[in-house]
């Protein structure tokens, strides 16, 4: 069932939620977050999914301390009162 | 133009050299007007080797989440270089996810380590002159 999900934006991604550093969507798992945000921001597209609908690699995302790499990925559950964050990844060679 | 206090300029070359022979990263918070750093987050390298580096993700939100805390935000990352020149590697470059931050790095290869700061956007680089804020502690007589 979706539930109301408050979710973390880095200052990176926040000119595209016209300056907000916090939206609201409705989902049932992160896949939807991300598919909700996508459809609400287009400008977010290319940095949260990629074109077949898997996770960017250069995004982390978190459901409250978790980071859903190491849950269920796009399949994880959010549910009322979790806090969902987008950090860039930061990595390099 | 970077600006680091000169506690955690020593902090985040210890940590580079405590990391060894793998690459160490860690993430700054700080003035995004000004290029001051406030605090400095060392972070564990997920990636675990002398050739790449990941900031672990977990440590990257709480570094994240505290900076928030203490009203200032991320402003850049720093990781060192064991056996190559501080400047931006392809893969570096490759992954910089936002060309308003600071990448430092910090150069190991020779006897004295080599700290240099860039900008990084669209594929270009940019050199940034890096200063230390705070007194050069005097040589002691014996």
């Amino acid at each position: 069932m979706a539930v109301a999900v408050e979710v973390r934006l880095p200052t990176v991604l926040r000119p595209q939620a016209g300056g907000q550093s916090t939206v609201t969507v409705e989902a049932s798992t992160i896949g939807d977050v991300l598919r909700q945000l996508v459809s609400e921001y287009p400008g977010m597209s290319g940095q949260l999914l990629n074109a077949d609908g898997s996770l960017h690699r250069f995004v982390n995302v978190y459901v409250n301390d978790d980071d859903v790499r190491y849950l269920d990925a796009l399949e994880t559950p959010v549910k009322e009162g979790d806090e969902v964050s987008l950090l860039p990844a930061v990595a390099g060679g | 133009m970077l600006r680091l206090p000169r506690n955690l300029y020593l902090q985040m070359v210890a940590h580079c050299i405590v990391g060894l022979p793998d690459e160490a990263c860690g993430v700054l918070a700080g003035d995004p007007a000004t290029g001051t750093v406030v605090r400095l987050y060392p972070t564990r390298n997920a990636a675990a080797s002398a050739r790449v580096y990941t900031v672990d993700s977990h440590d990257l939100l709480q570094a994240d989440r505290d900076a928030e805390r203490a009203g200032t935000q991320l402003i850049g990352v720093f990781h060192s270089h064991t056996h190559t020149d501080a400047y931006p590697s392809a893969t570096d470059v490759d992954q910089a996810p936002d060309s308003a931050w600071h990448y430092v790095v910090v150069s190991l290869r020779d006897t004295h380590p080599v700290v240099r700061s860039y900008r990084i956007g669209d594929g270009r680089i940019e050199e940034e002159s890096v200063v230390v804020l705070g007194q050069v502690p005097q040589a002691v007589a014996v």
